[in-house]
């Protein structure tokens, strides 16, 4: 990349963020691709190009996490080489002949580049045998429909099969709409699936990152014997604008965020993106069976 | 499955009609003249016809009956369907929650659990219990009492009406979630007859915190879903006024979620509602959770979880028969 239209590219970004502030819009989306190579952070508006992102793991130098997709949260945490899906064979189904969710979920598949909002894999972690669950907010906002919660579940079962600690990364937007009831009945699926797990004695981590909310989090997600946190997720059941209509005035600065639920009793820690993986292993090391 | 002709009125106006008849046919009260007894029958006659034309109402109709102000609470159906009811209040870990109301109570001579989600019968009542909207206290007082339903071996019925858990600032911070999660976890696992019945409103996890049940019975009116019609038309279409559409293809009526596999009995209403005559939908509905405890009664308790466990572990699992449904 030569130097001089990424100059120009900046004074774009620059003149973008003054036009942004005169129209003083103070919510923004979470990432905003100005161009494939640079991406503004939300928080601090500092313009980063992709090889900066990828070298901090797609964390801002003002600590801003941005959402990252499934395959490269796997490939992060996991010992290199070991990684094997278990799945993805299970695939979304169209239960209620909902007016055109066939083509919706076509769509997600092509942009997102994922099969389903989830991935869920077996391997190693610093050599320790694990099943791990990465839930993916590019496909369908990470919304739990059946193959999800299936996916989830079959997870689960697998751990508790192989006696392997069970390490989900939770991200989703609340419930696939289009699948209406059996999307809820995955909560109850997946949540009777965890206390198994749990009754036979097998470690769960659940890592919340942003967003949890919804579905997810009124079920596995609040079920794990250790919970951790991404710095500044949005975690909670009710969305904040569903509840700033109910009590009618605005919700205060950092509500249901990570450090929030921690405040609150929710969350163990939490841990940055670049010591999530070091921080497992301890868990891990700290579970080990003899 | 459900007739949408256009032209058919619905319900609501239906029952506006109803209602202004019933008034002119009181302040007739006893006919003296031959011209009232002839205008008496008259307007009998239309209200007979009014009532009929309520028979097959629309998905939009159903949610109407499902949230109507004179449909019986579970305070009602505590008092007619149980005797010797014993309230317990409280969740033992920060305050009570009049929004699930619970207890223990005797069904045909045997001790059971009773917990439902409440609708206040006025303002005060209402603002007390957020509209029938539990908060997290509530769903950890309705596991407190389903814990101690196992520990002394009753079956519990739960009685749902609710548009969901409370979405208010507090209920966040104490953990709605978790609360939730927490129910839905230890309730597959219970190891007593649960039956849940679904009277008005099922709206979404608020709604299945108690329902994780062996058996589920809908009311005919009754509803279920993941969220509000009004919601799911607001999110999905960014249009609020296109709820009528958002009931018909969410799947919510009672007939729809038998045919799911999500209800398994569903029971009749009298023509109108059940506010119509509520002493037939008691009569009935004692008669359906009578004979879904019967059946379930010589099944030992870790039967009792593991036939649960597997009606909840079957939702969403693709017939390889059918899974061509999306693929193209
Ligand atoms: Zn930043």
């Amino acid at each position: 990349m030569s130097s001089n239209p990424f100059q120009k590219r900046r004074e774009e970004i620059f003149n973008l963020k003054a036009l942004r502030e005169r129209r003083s819009i103070t919510t923004m989306p979470d990432a905003i691709p100005i161009q494939q190579k640079t991406t503004i952070c939300p928080k601090c508006h500092h313009a980063l190009t992709l090889d900066e992102l990828e070298e901090n793991l797609h964390v801002c130098r003002c600590g801003y996490h941005f959402p990252i997709g499934s395959h490269y949260r796997l490939q992060l945490t996991m010992d290199p080489g070991t990684i094997r899906e278990i799945g993805k064979s299970v695939k979304p189904f169209d239960w209620l002949h909902f007016p055109g969710y066939p083509e919706k979920l076509k769509a997600q598949r092509k942009k997102s580049g994922s099969t389903e909002g989830v991935s869920t894999v077996r391997g190693k972690i610093g050599g320790y045998s694990v099943v791990v669950a990465a839930m993916d907010t590019r496909f369908f906002m990470g919304s739990m429909g059946s193959a999800v919660g299936e996916r989830i579940t079959q997870a689960i079962e697998l751990a508790e099969r192989k006696k392997w600690p069970l390490i989900i990364f939770c991200a989703s937007g609340g419930a696939r709409m289009q699948e209406g009831i059996i999307s809820l009945m995955q909560m109850a699926k997946t949540s009777a699936a965890m206390e198994r797990l749990s009754r036979k004695g097998i470690l769960s981590v659940m890592v919340l990152t942003h967003p949890t909310t919804g579905g997810v989090t009124a079920s596995f997600a609040m079920l794990g014997d250790i919970t951790l946190a991404e710095p500044g997720a949005l975690i909670g059941f009710a969305g904040p604008r569903v509840i700033e209509q109910t009590i009618g005035e605005k919700l205060p600065e950092g509500f249901q965020r990570s450090e929030f639920q921690m405040e609150h009793g929710f969350v163990d820690q939490i841990v940055p993106r670049g010591d999530m993986r070091k921080t497992l292993i301890q868990l891990l090391r700290l579970h080990a069976r003899s | 499955m459900s007739d949408q002709t256009t032209s058919k009125p619905s319900v609501r106006d239906l029952e506006t009609r109803i209602n202004h008849l019933d008034k002119r046919i009181q302040d007739i009260g006893d006919p003296i003249t031959p011209a009232e007894v002839i205008q008496l029958r008259q307007f009998k006659r239309d209200r007979q016809e009014l009532l009929r034309l309520c028979g097959h109402p629309t998905p939009a109709d159903r949610v109407y009956l499902a949230r109507h102000a004179g449909r019986p609470s579970v305070v009602d159906y505590v008092d007619h369907l149980f005797t010797d009811f014993f309230e317990q209040r409280g969740d033992r870990l920060f305050r009570e929650d009049p929004s699930i109301y619970g207890g223990i109570a005797m069904f045909d001579e045997h001790p059971v659990t009773v917990i439902g989600t409440r609708k206040g019968k006025n303002l005060q009542e209402n603002l007390a219990c957020h509209f029938g909207m539990p908060c997290p206290e509530g769903y950890r007082k309705a596991r407190r009492l389903m814990r101690q339903a196992e520990k002394f071996k009753r079956p519990i019925i739960t009685f749902v009406d609710t548009a969901g858990a409370y979405p208010g600032q507090e209920a966040e911070e104490n953990g709605q979630g978790e609360a939730i999660a927490r129910n839905l976890a230890e309730m597959s696992h219970l190891r007593v007859p649960i039956i849940a019945v679904f009277t008005g409103e099922g709206g979404s996890g608020g709604a299945l915190a108690l329902g994780v049940a062996n058996r589920l019975i809908m009311l005919e009116n009754a509803i279920y879903s993941i969220l509000s019609p009004e919601g799911f038309a607001s999110i999905l279409w960014k249009d609020a006024s296109r709820s009528d559409e958002a009931c018909s293809v969410m799947k919510l009526t009672a007939q729809d979620l038998y045919h799911l596999k999500v209800a398994d009995e569903i029971v009749k209403e009298p023509l109108g509602g059940a506010h119509r005559d509520p002493d037939a939908v008691y009569h009935d509905l004692r008669r359906a959770i009578r004979e879904n405890l019967r059946a379930l009664s010589h099944l030992s308790g870790t039967e009792l979880a593991n036939r649960r466990m597997a009606k909840f572990r079957a939702y969403g699992v693709v017939d390889p028969k059918n899974s061509k449904n999306i693929e193209s």
